[in-house]
């Protein structure tokens, strides 16, 4: 264990960093837990703002741009918060592809106006692909809030998110 | 932890078993889950209860039961009744027939070549043990190779097994796994390290996942065989963060060990130690290459970097490290169990053993499947696949995702083997195969693997960068009818530069799937150009 760093109070008296500062000390203070602790501030806070690089940076002694280019390289961390009431993840794997994935991101994009990766206007529905969710079996697959839509159509999408959104209204 | 406790152990769960009139197995392996098989657990559980059955039926969740495209799947045993799409409003009758016959408008047949068809070892497990108690897997024998290897064999043993039995790397390349240990058992330096790669990155690829999901203590036990014959006393099993079912299972499967004595120090009585964490991947395809994960293993971006050296002599904080995937390591087990000599019977000469797919896309019989090596392409996609939905026609057969290619029915009467798909321009894989029909358009899987290479490219080295870039451009070019015969010309030309030029595998199997379409659907381009 690192003993040579003075430990820096967290930004905040928000009890998630407690969990980021878990994370660290489990594994020593380490700079090899960069990832690790980047994992559990996205998970604690859903994403990684400034703040929190400037406190990982000086507790595990690892340069702020190494933060910032990990940060950056890995596509499950993001620098800002997403904001929607609703997500909605189409599977643009090969098998959800082959049986008709693309058709359903076009029709939602249409419908929703909103493109891959961002939130409509007003707010209510972030629309995002992944690139496999691995049930290639029941292909095309759709995952609309924490609901997994098997074997899709546009259709029944489409009819799934305006009775969501319908529901809030 | 003394041997004869594991036994005693085994002995215990095998006895106990025994007092079940009924064991019901509920699929509960991500594919079946996202068809809403918890629900169907928990209502069974409810309604054994609530018929005062619970004395004598037992609701088990279990791993994969292989036909994933007919999930939610539910087994009965000792019956072994299979039921396809239960949804929780038949679980009364199908309690209720437990006593009866089985419920016919759900009952799968397990007679069709889907089922008969396969030879499991890697699979022997899944649909059958809970994956989250430990002393299940020890009454089908489970840690009995280890011990094995630790009480009763030296290292070098151990490896002269692994290499007697002809086990190639299952990740893809298909490089003797003996050889690999051996150079990492001959490095000489007080610490190595073992590494499995579950960084199962190629779209339309389960098979790692569900080996987790439904079976994680043979890869412990895989991992710890492999650390015992190396040398080494450190593990990390690398898995993408994409998969937290996996990733739960596999956690909980290391507590169990650990609190066991499987794994730790003075493994069965003996010097032997060893340690095993998990490490988060975080959603980059590139990392699944054994110099890019080492580099994420050790906190910093994926980069790949040149080899040599190989991660057998200066891998993981320039240590020996012993890198296997995980269906390698889940065929160690069996193979120090069985011993090499009857792993190599099965398969054929140069492949031995049996292959794990994840058989998706336009076919009758989709999910996870186990076949002996050797096994025709054709029977993969007809008898076990059960062939092409809708009366539509074969196109082809695509494996190896985004490294490889795609097969047409004039060679579908080839063995499975990494040889001969080497051949026509393609790759075994890792395990993905997804059939086409004949609405497929080729030149679109040709455009929609580049994007996910142009997309998954670490950046670090230009051919590849920026290969990859041209390349999907030029595709979507042709796709849309704007390209003429030059286009054509480029493409290729480019292809053979980023495939000879590029730093890792990344970059030099990207152009395999336009490689391959070119030679067998080049028509279809010809037919997007002319319009």
């Amino acid at each position: 264990m690192k003993t040579d760093i003075a430990r820096i109070p967290p930004p905040s008296d928000d009890k998630r960093w407690r969990i980021i500062d878990t994370t660290m000390r489990r594994y020593g203070y380490d700079s090899h837990c960069l990832i690790e602790t980047l994992h559990s501030v996205q998970e604690a806070f859903g994403s990684l703002d400034d703040q929190a690089m400037h406190y990982i940076s000086a507790t595990l002694g690892v340069p702020l741009s190494q933060i910032y280019g990990v940060a950056t390289f890995y596509h499950l961390f993001t620098l800002k918060p997403r904001e929607a009431h609703h997500t909605c993840v189409i599977c643009v794997g090969t098998s959800c592809h082959i049986k008709g994935g693309a058709t359903i991101l076009s029709a939602i994009e249409k419908t929703f106006r909103v493109k891959a990766g961002q939130t409509t206007a007003d707010g209510t529905l972030y629309l995002q692909t992944a690139r496999c969710l691995g049930s290639c079996g029941l292909a095309p697959v759709v995952v609309l809030n924490e609901e997994t839509l098997s074997k899709a159509n546009q259709n029944n999408v489409i009819q799934r998110i305006q009775e969501i959104i319908r529901h809030d209204a | 932890m003394m041997p004869e406790e594991l036994t005693e152990l085994a002995h215990k769960e095998q006895t106990d078993a025994q007092q079940w009139q009924h064991q019901i197995h509920v699929c509960t392996a991500t594919g079946c889950l996202s068809a809403q098989s918890d629900q169907v657990y928990t209502a069974l559980t409810r309604e054994v209860r609530d018929r005062g059955m619970d004395k004598t039926c037992r609701v088990k969740g279990v791993g994969c039961l292989g036909l994933c495209s007919a999930g939610p799947l539910v087994q009965v045993n000792p019956a072994g009744t299979l039921y396809q799409h239960v949804q929780v409003d038949d679980v009364p009758e199908l309690v209720q027939s437990l006593k009866h016959s089985p419920v016919e408008r759900l009952v799968c047949s397990t007679d069709i070549p889907f089922f008969q068809q396969q030879v499991k070892i890697v699979l022997a497990n899944a649909g059958n043990i809970d994956p989250e108690r430990i002393e299940e897997y020890l009454a089908v024998d489970g840690y009995q190779g280890l011990l094995q290897a630790v009480t009763e064999m030296t290292p070098s043993e151990v490896i002269s097994e692994v290499i007697h039995s002809g086990l190639r790397g299952r990740g893809g390349a298909g490089y003797p796994t003996g050889l690999k240990w051996t150079t990492v058992a001959k490095a000489d330096s007080h610490q190595k390290y073992v590494i499995c790669n579950a960084d199962e990155g190629d779209p339309g690829a389960f098979m790692d996942r569900n080996i987790l999901e439904s079976d994680p203590h043979c890869i412990i036990e895989g991992m710890a065989i492999a650390g015992y014959a190396v040398g080494a006393t450190q593990g990390y099993i690398y898995v993408r963060s994409e998969y937290p079912l996996a990733i739960k299972r596999l956690r909980n499967a290391l507590r169990r060990a650990e609190r066991l004595g499987v794994i730790g120090n003075n493994i069965f009585e003996s010097a032997f130690r060893f340690q095993i964490d998990v490490r988060l991947g975080a959603g980059a395809f590139v990392c699944g290459e054994e110099t890019a994960l080492i580099a994420s293993i050790e906190g910093r971006r994926g980069n790949p970097r040149p080899r040599p050296p190989y991660p057998a002599e200066a891998g993981l904080w320039g240590q020996p490290t012993l890198i296997n995937n995980v269906e390698t390591l889940a065929n160690i087990p069996a193979i120090l169990r069985n011993g090499g000599g009857w792993f190599a019977t099965i398969g054929s000469s140069q492949s031995t053993g049996t292959k794990v797919f994840a058989l998706t896309g336009k076919v009758n019989h989709g999910g996870l499947i186990e076949v002996p090596m050797g096994m025709s392409l054709r029977s993969i996609v007809f008898d076990i696949g059960g062939g092409i939905p809708n009366e539509l026609a074969f196109k082809a057969m695509q494996t190896g995702g985004p490294s490889g290619g795609c097969i047409p029915e004039t060679h579908l009467d080839m063995p499975t083997e990494y040889e001969t798909l080497n051949q026509i321009g393609s790759i075994m894989g890792s395990g993905g195969i997804i059939i086409m029909d004949e609405t497929s358009s080729m030149v679109d899987v040709a455009r929609f693997y580049m994007e996910f290479c142009q997309d998954e490219s670490c950046g670090k080295c230009v051919p590849c960068r920026v290969g990859t870039a041209q390349l999907a451009t030029l595709l979507t070019k042709i796709a849309e009818g704007m390209a003429t015969p030059e286009d054509l010309i480029l493409l290729e030309e480019l292809c053979d530069v980023v495939k000879h030029t590029s730093l890792c595998g990344l970059g030099q199997s990207a152009p395999n799937p336009v490689l391959s379409t070119l030679r067998f659907f080049r028509h279809e381009y010809l037919a997007h150009i002319r319009q």
